[in-house]
């Protein structure tokens, strides 16, 4: 029918129409579009050109410095260490959550009471405010009244002292962060576990494959895609932890928690501040992130080739 | 070993590890909301129990009126109200446009959206800072602050986290499977694009956008950063800044004081989140697996 409409139509009324359809697009997307110009993509733009500058908050200008930057930033011997912790924290928070977030999701697959209400637990504190999950954690955590000192006690454990520790301090902000953000990843594992066509294990079993060969076999390639887009949200997302790292930690002890995004904080609003070791820093974070993201849509394409 | 044992170790196991899963998961918020019903002293003894020996709301009043949260609570509507409405109005319409209204550069538009989402907006806070700087809202001056300071404070929190791009992929994501018969029976009946948007399209998609909602929604109210950085004024703080500030930098901080400020905070979006929950699951769900 459409065919017809349009091949009635005048040769002026199909522009005039289509002029209509381009404004109506650009009112629609503009505002968005517009935004991210401002505050993204010229901000990106932006923070290249800081990184190569000597810049003067007080007069707002820059004085271009060549490569100073980035050798101050990485002849630091600092910078070594938060690289260090920044791979730590990301690989052991998105390698755990993972795990756990499909562990948990065949579990509430399953046919069991309360499963449902068990769910809605899991995914709020996802919802929570990174600032107030960390003054609880801090509580929790807290060597001389904390919940875990409590819960130890009667077992004659003595538990580390945690965000006062440099060994443990890492390891609780781990926690803490996996705690907060392992339901996102629950509800997206059923959801894909859910997508799976129940006639592929009904195939299997057919087949006299026994449940772990059936795990093996269906349930991970089916769960793959799904994988992959988690992998690369909770990649992304990582830079979250700045408000638990911020306020239950401040980097420390001695650096032991401090990280390449609250190492851009320290730079750029701290106390030594320098706009442009920031900006190198935040520099490094992009280039990072495009590179994160090119390996996994690359890793996305060979797995679809394959599957064809 | 019978089948039907086997069945019973499994649904043990099952139920061993739904245990497992609300002690981890729950105990830390039992202990957050017990923690605000207790006296100081209580918490501070050498010997704490559990259970609060009376419950009372001493602490809540304190962190209300001695901590300003009244003001505080101010600023957080203020934003989050700015901030959540533009994002779904955004959402809603650039998902529109990307999917129902024809133009030459559709995809390009899309691929600029989909380079926005690997952007963190922690990444660029240095120029963006700048940028607000230059645009003049900054507000630095001390003493009491006037309407005026107030409107371009809270410009200075909103601005650069206005733009949607998550929000906007997970709607296109549900609107590309609203039958296209919806839309062009609309359209032959003389609907304009913003009627057909607003009369089909919305309410067939209410559970993507509750969930996109709640995100833009939550994200503000307890966005943490970047409020951090563009107050200067204790009036223009918002209440994820203000609970932080309730610990004492000498060990000496008053547990239930700070229990109190973060309930302030939190139960908001718990309520929030009770309300739209259903839609939730399923939006964030469509989104990952039709994504």
């Amino acid at each position: 029918m459409t065919q017809s409409l349009t091949s009635r139509m005048s040769f002026s009324r199909l522009a005039r129409r289509d002029w209509r359809e381009w404004l109506t697009f650009l009112l629609f997307v503009g505002p968005n579009l517009a935004l991210f110009f401002a505050f993204t993509y010229y901000p990106l733009l932006r923070n290249v050109l800081l990184s190569f500058q000597d810049y003067n908050t007080f007069t707002d200008t820059g004085e271009f410095i060549g490569l100073t930057n980035f050798k101050d930033v990485f002849t630091d011997s600092q910078t070594s260490v938060i690289m260090r912790n920044t791979l730590v924290f990301t690989v052991a928070v998105v390698v755990i959550i993972l795990t756990l977030g499909l562990l948990v999701a065949l579990l509430l697959n399953q046919k069991l009471r309360m499963r449902d209400a068990v769910r809605s637990l899991v995914f709020s504190p996802t919802v929570l405010a990174g600032s107030a999950v960390a003054v609880v954690w801090i509580y929790i955590f807290d060597p001389r009244n904390g919940l875990i000192l409590q819960l130890l006690k009667p077992l004659a454990i003595n538990p580390p002292r945690w965000l006062y520790d440099p060994a443990w301090a890492m390891i609780a902000i781990i926690i803490v962060y996996v705690w907060k953000n392992l339901g996102y990843a629950v509800v997206i594992f059923v959801a894909g576990l859910q997508a799976i066509p129940n006639d592929l294990y009904e195939a299997a079993r057919v087949d006299g494959a026994n449940a772990m060969q059936r795990f093996r076999n269906v349930t991970i390639p089916g769960l793959s895609p799904v994988t992959f887009f988690l992998a690369v949200t909770l990649v992304l997302n990582s830079f979250q932890a700045f408000d638990l790292i911020r306020i239950m930690t401040g980097g420390g002890p001695v650096n032991a928690t401090n990280v390449l995004i609250y190492r851009l904080y320290e730079l750029g609003f701290g106390t030594n501040t320098s706009v442009g070791r920031a900006s190198v820093i935040g520099l490094v974070l992009f280039v990072i992130m495009l590179i994160v993201t090119i390996l996994q849509l690359r890793l996305l394409e060979r797995r679809v080739s394959y599957a064809n | 070993m019978s089948l039907k044992t086997q069945r019973f170790i499994g649904k043990a196991f099952g139920y061993l590890g739904l245990l497992l899963l609300i002690v981890f998961i729950g105990l830390p918020v039992f202990w957050l909301v017990i923690g605000a019903f207790k006296a100081n002293k209580e918490i501070l003894t050498a010997n704490p129990q559990f259970l609060p020996a009376s419950f009372q709301f001493d602490n809540f009043t304190k962190a209300w009126t001695g901590a300003k949260f009244s003001s505080y609570y101010i600023n957080s509507i203020a934003t989050t109200l700015m901030g959540a409405t533009a994002e779904i109005v955004m959402a809603v319409t650039t998902a529109y446009a990307l999917v129902f209204i024809r133009f030459p550069f559709r995809n390009a538009v899309f691929i600029l959206l989909l380079i926005a989402l690997m952007v963190p907006e922690q990444v660029v806070i240095v120029p963006n800072f700048l940028t607000i700087a230059n645009m003049g809202l900054l507000i630095t001056k001390g003493g009491t602050l006037e309407t005026a300071d107030f409107i371009k404070g809270w410009l200075a929190i909103f601005l650069p986290g206005a733009s949607i791009a998550f929000g906007t992929f997970l709607l296109r994501q549900y609107f590309r499977t609203i039958p296209m018969d919806l839309t062009d029976a609309s359209k032959v009946d003389g609907a304009s694009h913003f009627q057909t948007m607003l009369n089909v399209v919305v309410p067939v998609a209410t559970p993507a956008i509750a969930t996109s909602g709640l995100l833009s929604f939550t994200a503000k109210w307890n966005e943490y950063l970047w409020p951090l950085i563009v107050t200067y004024s204790d009036q223009l703080r918002t209440l994820p800044i203000a609970i932080s500030r309730l610990l004492d930098a000498e060990g000496n901080t008053e547990w239930g004081v700070v229990m109190a400020g973060a309930l302030f905070v939190v139960v908001p979006v718990i309520v929030v989140f009770l309300l739209v929950q259903r839609f939730v699951v399923e939006g964030l769900a469509a989104g990952a697996v039709k994504g």
